[in-house]
Order: structure tokens, then sequence, then C-alpha cells
């Protein structure tokens, strides 16, 4: 665990020194605001329940995006550069790797994400908010962030360079949000399946509602086990070539 | 310290490493010399755990490169042919967590910093950021990397590469410091910093070692000794005495440019130390002996004789022929 924790917090000051960092955050914030205030708030009468909920819609397709552009560097950057021979000739398990990298990965979302608070708190200027709703909401977009992010490094270990990093990990985050479209042209059992793997429809939409299903926690944290345990494999798979 | 048996690696159909065998004691520094491709930088990657043969086996200290790897990590450092350094760190804290990915407990980190730092001159750049070092103090800080927390034994890929001569000279008194302290393996295309800072020669042909033992173990074993001779006279007249010579191999011209008129500059290849025949046989053939000279770069000499006949070849790990920097 030091290690990992070595590793996440030396990635995390490399956000914060790196222009890339601060461009994402600055994105992130401008789009969701002007989103917030279009078509949140500007779209006519709403109850507030409803606008938390259109912020979370447009704020977690943000969210998935800038997963996908932090996570491209994580590995692929290091593999560029060769850095990633101090690593992996260090007494450090692949698996410390991986996690540290996602750790940093998953602060740094977190911290761009927490910075939006703001937006769904000036609802109550006018209207009233349920905490619980923003809570379930927020867990929601730190789930499927978290899921992306894993995505992305699964992405980052496997590619050479980080635009095609990107490329995967976008191709990757993309099947699963389609994999509802397939659930519904579809028979059984595939449409269950694919129903089942969806990304956002099945899982995301009742946290958009306030409404938190251990089904849907189970999911996106089997999604991010599985995705990092895939990228330690491909990692390990390196001493091979 | 290093017990290497039987190694082998393959990448696809291509052996980069076939059956090595090879020992390094404790303490000792060794180089590491060979062409581009022959198979030098994955050895190293090899016994620096950062690659797996295809078989054989590799120890360190009694300990198994591929089967506990782990804990052979602990007890190297490592410089890859590419330092791998963190631009936007500053010298100091990139040291630091390097130690501390080593290892080395967070409250000794500062006075391993400051020892390595030291080591390597470094102690001026502390808080400087790597990304605006020169090429130079780069690969120092690549070398203070690999021995920040005081590794039994240093392997280091080209620790001079790209250095002008200044710094070449430098990075090989800093090397030589190291001797005593480390076992060091050093590969090198700079063959008189193999001379003139390591105890042995391992040499490397297609992936094969070829030679090994000190720079005069392999020359003596070779039984050919490069001479090198300024002659002014009949030119002609020089070649034929000197290739009746006994024990002459061969007589070539050598650097022509520099020659003035009426001056010869020649190479000879001689079974033995030849130069006394040499004189006398110049002197009594009426020729002046303006210089004679035991080959300055012998290992050169020594280097091309045993790669002789070995075409390069794209070495399969190198980033320029992979594309990955690793």
């Amino acid at each position: 665990m030091r290690n990992t924790l070595l590793i996440a917090r030396r990635e995390l000051a490399a956000y914060f020194r790196s222009m890339s960092g601060y461009v994402i955050f600055a994105l992130v914030l401008l789009i969701d605001g002007i989103l917030f205030n279009a078509f949140a708030l500007g779209d006519g009468e709403h109850r507030s329940a409803e606008v938390v909920a259109k912020f979370l819609e447009y704020t977690s397709g943000l969210v998935m995006i800038s997963s996908v552009l932090l996570s491209m560097r994580l590995l692929a950057e290091e593999k560029q550069t060769g850095t990633i021979v101090l690593l992996t000739s260090s007494p450090v398990r692949d698996r410390e790797i991986i996690l540290g990298k996602f750790l940093s990965g998953f602060a740094f979302l977190a911290i761009i994400t927490l910075a939006t608070l703001y937006m769904p708190l000036l609802i109550m200027v006018n209207g009233k908010i349920s905490w619980g709703h923003l809570f379930a909401g927020y867990l929601g977009l730190l789930l499927l962030g978290g899921t992306t992010l894993a995505l992305g490094t699964l992405g980052s270990a496997l590619a050479r360079t980080q635009v095609l990093a990107a490329i995967i990990s976008a191709v990757l985050v993309t099947t699963l949000l389609i994999a509802w479209a397939l659930a519904h042209v579809t028979e059984r059992p595939f449409n269950e399946f694919f129903q089942a793997i969806a990304l956002y429809h099945k899982h995301f939409t009742p946290f958009m509602q306030g409404v938190i299903h251990l089904r849907d926690v189970v999911y996106y944290g089997m999604m991010i086990y599985f995705s990092l345990f895939a990228a330690t494999r491909v990692l390990e798979a390196r001493r091979w070539r | 310290m290093i017990q290497v048996r039987g190694l082998t690696k393959y990448y696809g159909d291509h052996a980069a490493i076939r059956d090595l065998n090879f020992d390094i004691a404790s303490g000792e520094v060794i180089g590491f010399l060979g062409r581009n491709g022959a198979g030098k930088t994955t050895t190293l990657k090899v016994l620096g755990c950062v690659l797996l043969p295809t078989s054989g086996t590799a120890t360190v200290d009694g300990v198994d490169v591929v089967a506990n790897a782990h804990a052979v990590r602990a007890k190297i450092g490592f410089l890859p042919d590419t330092p791998p350094l963190y631009n936007e760190m500053s010298v100091g804290d990139f040291l630091r967590f390097a130690a501390e990915l080593r290892g080395v407990p967070s409250r000794q980190a500062a006075a391993k910093v400051q020892a390595a730092e030291e080591k390597m001159d470094l102690r001026e750049m502390h808080d400087v950021p790597i990304g605006s070092l020169s090429h130079g103090y780069r690969q120092r800080v690549g070398v203070a990397q690999a021995l920040v927390h005081q590794p039994a034994l240093l392997i280091l890929d080209e620790p001079t590469s790209g250095l002008d001569p200044i710094q070449i000279v430098e990075m090989r008194d800093l090397i030589r410091r190291l001797r005593g302290q480390h076992t060091v393996l050093i590969s090198s295309h700079f063959l008189a910093e193999i001379s003139q800072t390591c105890d042995r020669l391992l040499v490397i042909q297609r992936g094969e070692i070829v030679a090994q033992g000190s720079e005069d173990d392999l020359a003596e074993s070779r039984g050919k000794s490069a001479i090198e001779l300024t002659l002014r006279g009949k030119i002609e007249t020089a070649r034929a005495v000197l290739s009746a010579l006994p024990g002459v191999v061969e007589v070539n011209d050598h650097d022509p440019a520099s020659a003035l008129p009426g001056e010869v500059n020649l190479r000879i290849r001689a079974e033995t130390d030849l130069r006394a025949e040499l004189v006398r046989a110049s002197v009594a053939a009426g020729l002046d002996v303006l210089r004679i000279d035991q080959a300055a770069s012998r290992l050169e000499s020594l280097f091309i004789e045993l790669s002789r006949n070995d075409p390069p070849t794209a070495d399969p790990t190198s980033p320029a022929s992979t594309g990955d920097a690793s």
C-alpha cells in the first residue's frame, strides 16, 4: 500500500504541475456551467429535483470525457518517455503501479467533480433540494467516473502512445454505452446480458433520480475491479516482450 | 554476485541473446561490450528484471531474476539507455521518490538523496527542475536514481550516451568513484570508457558472449597486437620490409590524410608486440621512424577484430526499433 500511495501522490502532483490537468479542470467547469445555466436552469420552470437530475445528466457526460482524457497519460506517457522502467525495475508490484495510477486519476477527477457542487447549490436560491438526492447523484458521478477511468487505465496500459490510449479507452467506453441500444435489438438471453453490462442507462439513471441501488454500486465496483485487473495483466505481459 | 547460465531471449523467431554464460564477482566493475543489436540491452533488461528470458537462468546474489524478481529488484539499481526522468520534478524530489520506491524509509530518504547528489556532483541542482537540465546533468541524475538506495548491484546501460568529450571524462570519473561500493555492470559503445573504467570485459556478438576477461587477457587470447608507425623514406620498401618480418599478420595504410609528403602512417597487426623488431627492421632498411605506438585505441582494434563479420542488426529492445522507450 505504501508504494501505491507513493505512486498516487507523485501522479497527483504531476496533474497539478502539468498544463493539461488545469486545462481539463477549467474546461469541465466552463462547459458544465454553460450547460447548467442554458439547459438546467434556463429551460423554463421545473421542479428543483428535475433541475438536479438534468445537471447530473450533463455532468455525467463531462465526467466520462474527462476520465478518458485524464487516464490516457497514466501509463502510455510513461511508456513514451521511458520512465516506466523506473517503476518496473523497482521492487514495486504491477498491481501497486496500476492502483497508484488509478487512485491519482480518481483523486483528480473527484476534485473536478466536487468543484461543480456550487451549481446544484445555486438551485437553493429559488428552490429546495434534497441532500440525499445530491449525495446519491455525486456518488453516481464518482462511480461512473471511476469506472470510465479504470477503463481508461486499461486503454493506457494497452497503448504505446497517449493518442492511441485515448482512442482505445473511448472505444471501450462507447461499446459499454451502446450496449443499452444493443439490448433493444437483440433477443433473450443476449438482451439481458447487454442490459446488464450497459454503462449508463440501467446503472446511472437511478443515481440521477436520487436512488441508490446496491446492484448499481456493485456493478460499478466490479467494472473498476475487472478493468484494473486486466490492466495489471497487460503490464505484467510487458516483461515477455 | 551474478551468475548467468544458458540465458536466451527470443523476439519472435529472432534470438536477441543465445545461451549466455558468465559470472560476475562481488565488487567487480564489468564492461559489457558489443555493437548495436548485439544483445547488450536485452541482457541488462533481463538482469534488471524488466524483461523475462525465454530460457536459462540468471541469479543476483543467489536470487533468481524470474522466480523472485521482486527481491532482486531491491538489490539492484538500473539505468536504462534512456534515463527514466520526470521532467516536471526537481532533482531532489525525483531522487527522494526513487529512493522511497526502492524501499528507503521516509525518514532516511533525505540523507540518501544527499549522499547520491554528492556522489554525482548534483548538490547545487537539488531544487532545479529536471526538464531544465543539460543532457550531461540528466545522465548524472539517471545514475543517481540508480544508486540512491545504495544497491549491491548497479546496471548502467550506456551511461555516457550522447555526452560531449568533457562530460564523458566527468562521467567516467564519477563511475570510477563507485568502485568498491557497488558491483557495476556497464554497457557502452564508447570503448575507451570500457577500457579505462572496468576490471573485466564481456564481449557480446550476435547475442553470444565471444570473449571475456581483462583487456590484456583478451589481447593475449587473440594473439594479435596493433601497432601504428609513421615512417619517412621509400614507402614501397617500408611495406615490403615490414610485411616480411616474422609475426606480422598484415600491414595497412592508416590515416593517410595526416601524413606529410614523403611520410606514411601504417597500422600493423602482429601476433605479438613487435615494436622493437619493427624499429630495427625499418632503420636497417634506411627508413626514418618518426613515431611508433602500440595502437592508441588498442581495445578498439580488439573490438573490431572480435566483432568482424558481425553485421549490425536492429536491437529489438532499442527505442528506435520498437518505438517503445522502455
